[in-house]
């Protein structure tokens, strides 16, 4: 572990450099039991892979004061201590229109459609951190036969909701915008919402299931999620 | 009630901007220049995070269809209106800002703020996902802004030594080390700090593209991604440094060789393309006690 000023309003706990469950459930652990202190000179907690940067105020606290509040949060969180994360299931619809990559990625994975489809949709996910974009997580628990490199060029747009592979990683990608992971399908639920509380659907430390949906459901999803605005 | 008659070339809603939204991939946003931000505030007699508009390069003109207090802060206009000072606005009457003479952003503040919601506790714009300020987006000709009530705080004026010293310091940005700055040898570390950078056109809110002799690292290992604090000077592989803003992204995964210290981040909001920058080194301790004065500076600016 390290503990190092990022700059002279940040500091950055790593927990090393490699993505494992351990070190994730290290990082979740910690940034929850800082963001329960709730102390008004900590701004902004930024979790990634191996590590938690912490933003703060430099006037009210110093380095050494933020790391003597954050070392015994540290010594707590131990991975087989970390309380379970929300449980959050994902609709989405697979149909070839929303799926521009998938026999791409069934050819790379020498699976047949349906088998990618299937596999895909049977596993269990969790959220490592979001960041990119606001909304987007980044998600562990991608079954191995299904890691397919990113596009050789990027989308210029790729819509709300698309559901992607990259490498090893899969997510979702909440609004519009440039990407470079393989399209395999598309959820009809709104990732992110500036205005909801909280505004995202997915939080560090969250499981997640993908259910797979018709196009009949999608359309009758869209239509609620409309109506509920 | 003001109507937006021309929109200038970016002009959006700002304040201090959000916390606590990091972790969910949404970055502060809020005034580029926080410090003639909450300047233009306090002139106008508002509190310092009340919502005013951010101008870039070239201001809006703006119809105020009833009598108004505004106050422009910044570092000079080519219209000849007050700057640094609050003034009166008769109902009816057109201003227009004209282009920046000096720096790239200023403000405007009106006396009572703009009323504006508030998304995530904050009405900055943030321009990449669309959120904050109007709509999510920059002011287009036709927008209409509606003033707030007026808080009871009276106008101020800038004390006549500051407003005599007020000037853009076109000195070296000063820059503490960070997490990576190892990962390039002493030699490369030196030259950073000597040579000049061309800040190119690609630049905007979320970072400052610049151009210069590459800056190239020894270590050649790959960076897991990583939470990036306001102002790290990060390193892509073609070596020319980007100096990420108050739009960033929350994470990255490319090396950081240096990170602005936050008493000087204002100034990177006043860097137009094409200017010329060198980084200066300097020690965390120093950054602070450079933060502190600035903070006293501004409370005796106001010191009537």
């Amino acid at each position: 572990m390290r503990i190092a000023p990022a700059s002279d309003s940040a500091l950055l706990v790593s927990f090393g450099d490699s993505i494992s469950l351990e070190t994730h459930r290290r990082v979740v652990s910690l940034f929850r039991a800082v963001e329960r202190l709730r102390d008004p000179r900590i701004r902004n907690l930024h979790p990634a892979y191996s590590s938690l940067l912490i933003d703060f105020d430099p006037l009210h606290l110093t380095h050494e004061q933020l790391e003597s509040l954050v070392a015994p949060l540290i010594l707590e969180s131990l991975p087989s201590h970390l309380e379970a994360g929300g449980s959050i299931e994902i609709a989405v619809c697979y149909d070839r229109e929303f799926a521009p990559d998938l026999a791409t990625v069934a050819q790379h994975s020498l699976l047949t459609e349906e088998q990618v489809i299937a596999t895909h949709s049977g596993g269990d996910y969790f959220v490592y951190f979001l960041g990119f974009s606001p909304g987007f997580a980044y998600l562990g628990g991608l079954a191995s036969q299904l890691h397919v490199p990113r596009l050789v060029t990027p989308r210029k747009q790729v819509n709300a909701g698309s559901v992607g592979i990259g490498g090893a990683q899969t997510g979702i990608y909440p609004g519009s915008s440039p990407g470079g992971w393989q399209l395999i399908g598309r959820t009809p639920l709104r990732m992110f919402d500036a205005l909801a509380s909280p505004p995202s659907r997915l939080q560090p430390g969250d499981r997640v299931r993908f259910r797979r949906i018709d196009r009949g459901e999608f359309d009758r999803l869209t239509r609620q999620q409309e109506r509920g605005r | 009630m003001i109507h937006l008659i021309k929109p200038g070339l970016l002009t959006t809603v700002q304040d201090l901007g959000r916390r606590g939204c990091a972790h969910f991939g949404l970055s502060p946003a809020g005034a580029a220049d926080s410090v003639c931000f909450r300047i233009a505030n306090l002139l106008a007699g508002n509190d310092s995070n009340a919502p005013a508009l951010e101008i870039t390069l070239l201001g809006p003109t703006l119809e105020f269809e009833v009598a108004a207090t505004i106050a422009i802060s910044g570092y000079g206009t080519s219209a000849s209106l007050p700057i640094n000072e609050a003034f009166e606005v008769a109902a009816g009457t057109t201003v227009a800002v004209g282009s920046l003479s000096a720096g790239a952003r200023a403000y405007i503040a009106i006396r009572g703020g703009l009323v504006i919601p508030e998304v995530m506790h904050s009405c900055s714009t943030f321009l990449p996902a669309g959120i904050g300020g109007l709509q999510g987006r920059a002011l287009r000709a036709g927008d209409e802004l509606v003033i707030g009530k007026p808080t009871r705080l009276g106008f101020r004026k800038l004390s006549p030594a500051l407003a005599a010293s007020f000037r853009l310091h076109h000195g070296p940005i000063r820059v503490t080390s960070s997490l990576q700055s190892d990962w390039f040898d002493q030699e490369t570390l030196v030259r950073f700090h000597q040579q000049a950078f061309t800040v190119t056109d690609q630049s905007n809110r979320s970072g400052l593209r610049l151009a210069g002799e590459p800056i190239l690292r020894t270590n050649r290992g790959e960076l897991l991604t990583e939470g990036v604090a306001l102002g790290a000077v990060q390193v892509p592989p073609d070596g020319q440094p980007i100096v990420l803003f108050i739009d960033q992204q929350t994470t990255g995964g490319y090396p950081k060789i240096a990170n602005v210290i936050a008493a000087d981040l204002p100034r990177v909001g006043q860097l137009r393309p094409r200017d010329e920058i060198k980084f200066q080194s300097v020690k965390i301790p120093e950054a602070i006690e450079l933060l502190r004065q600035q903070e006293h500076a501004l409370r005796e600016a106001f010191a009537s």
